[in-house]
């Protein structure tokens, strides 16, 4: 059973609808007891960090996701905010402390260019071709997203994907059972339902050791 | 950097023959309304040949119920799976919300943005600006070189310079803007291109700009020549005669860094 947490901000019908879609057992976790009962948890997010991070902390859910996502190790997907709030910290409107699960900071695009911003729309996303997650997709598939900041990683090998928009900018990372993606896969059509269903199945290489 | 948009745009409204459905029309000049069919169906459709995105508008002058539009947008996400902007009738952060958790990811404000300016900055703090889009419908004045901006449908002309108003709504905090040019809407003679490349010129957040669509060359035009980060149309991809995979090559090949749906 995948749950999805729900802390009150961002689209989640759509998430829900995209792994209804895929034929799988899906859960809405409105409630942070919920966490405990599912064996695969997703974190969507649109909307402003600091709301986020508060809400999960609020809503009481920060030492619940500490205990599955870290110490269980439970396959883990973060969407958009839902990666960025995995981060140490965030500059998004102030500094803001994260989950702190992965060691960046998220910081606001800066191409020198005159780019838009927030950056809406497909890029050609380059993935690690050696990530279960990536597993049947073209080297370069186009992804969907919508965003002004990104995370900046500190250990270079927690990122497995990236595309360009006048600088390098973090696309996917993962680390252990951790898996999370700054474009949409509920909203990459094809590409991104291949994602999500790669994620179904993922066995990460921590969880197998026990 | 992103690669341009193709977007068909979805109108809406009550249907004449049963007044608890919606359906899809086409328009001319904001004025004659044809109904054309069901929205579901052809979102279905728009996703199998590839559409970038879709922006759906309920453009009834009477019924602006928001629930029948979030009903409508909740079942369209049960099968679609690309970005979906919604709008036509919004005055509230309740009617984002509502929206918003039926499976809407922009929603766009005309009217109500133009008569509460204050609503783009509310619903850009709460939501994000990634989701507040001001679209913008204007009209020449008459034979001078004048633009106004126009509400309720193209029927309430203001005193704003839709130029002017797009660089306010960005100073509020909306994340893109959806310009319209009404003269052009439904004519098939192609985009406004002068006042499409001046306002991408002026804004930094994305600009779709839209009417007037009836060839290949003219969505081109567009991002090549008006520098548009998005081109919408309805009327163009309304009919069945249109081959949306065709068109999208012939953008391609025109040079415009465009996806190629496989």
């Amino acid at each position: 059973m995948i749950g999805i947490v729900d802390y009150g901000m961002g689209n989640l019908l759509s998430v829900f609808n995209a792994f209804e879609y895929l034929g799988t057992e899906v859960m809405i976790c409105k409630k942070p007891e919920q966490i405990l009962e599912v064996d695969r948890i997703v974190i969507p997010g649109v909307g402003a960090f600091k709301d986020c991070i508060g809400r999960l902390k609020g809503e009481g859910f920060v030492e619940n996701l500490n205990q599955v996502v870290l110490v269980n190790k439970i396959p883990t997907l973060g969407i958009c905010l839902g990666m960025q709030v995995m981060a140490k910290k965030s500059f998004e409107g102030g500094i803001h402390q994260g989950l702190g699960w992965i060691d960046a900071d998220v910081i606001k695009l800066h191409p020198s260019e005159n780019y838009k911003i927030p950056n809406i729309g497909w890029n050609e996303v380059t993935c690690n071709q050696n990530t279960p997650l990536f597993h049947g997709l073209p080297a370069k598939p186009d992804l969907y997203l919508v965003h002004s900041y990104y995370m900046k990683c500190n250990t270079e090998k927690d990122v497995v994907a990236t595309y360009e928009y006048g600088h390098k900018v973090t696309a996917a990372i993962l680390r252990e059972n951790i898996f999370a993606t700054q474009f949409h896969p509920e909203k990459s059509q094809d590409n991104g339902l291949r994602i999500l269903e790669n994620f179904i199945k993922w066995e990460p290489e921590c969880q197998k050791k026990d | 950097m992103s690669k341009k948009r193709l977007i068909p745009k979805l109108q809406l409204k009550t249907s004449s023959f049963d007044p608890n459905r919606m359906v899809l029309v086409i328009t001319r000049q904001f004025n004659e309304v044809i109904e054309i069919g069901d929205a579901v169906s052809q979102a279905k459709i728009y996703q199998d040949q590839g559409a970038d995105e879709l922006i759906f508008v309920n453009i009834d002058r009477v019924d602006k119920s928001i629930d029948k539009l979030a009903k409508i947008i909740a079942k369209v996400s049960e099968e679609i799976f690309m970005p979906i902007t919604v709008g036509g009738g919004v005055i509230s952060e309740n009617d984002f919300r509502t929206l918003l958790s039926n499976g809407a990811d922009k929603i766009t404000i005309n009217t109500a943005a133009l008569n509460a300016p204050d609503l783009i900055r509310r619903a850009s703090e709460k939501f994000g600006a990634q989701c507040v889009v001001v679209s913008i419908d204007y009209k020449k004045e008459g034979q001078t070189d004048n633009y106004r901006v126009y509400t309720n449908n193209g029927t309430v002309k203001t005193e704003w310079d839709p130029i002017e108003w797009a660089i306010k709504c960005e100073e509020l905090g909306a994340g893109e803007i959806l310009l319209t040019c009404i003269d052009n809407d439904g004519m098939k003679t192609g985009l406004d291109i002068t006042n499409t490349e001046k306002l991408v010129s002026k804004i930094s957040i994305p600009v779709i700009t839209s009417g007037g669509c009836g060839l290949a060359n003219h969505f081109s035009d567009g991002y090549l020549l008006g520098n548009a980060e998005a081109v919408s149309a309805g009327t163009f991809f309304a009919h069945r005669d249109q081959n949306f995979m065709q068109t999208r090559s012939q953008i391609k090949n025109s040079g415009v860094n465009i996806r190629i749906y496989n």
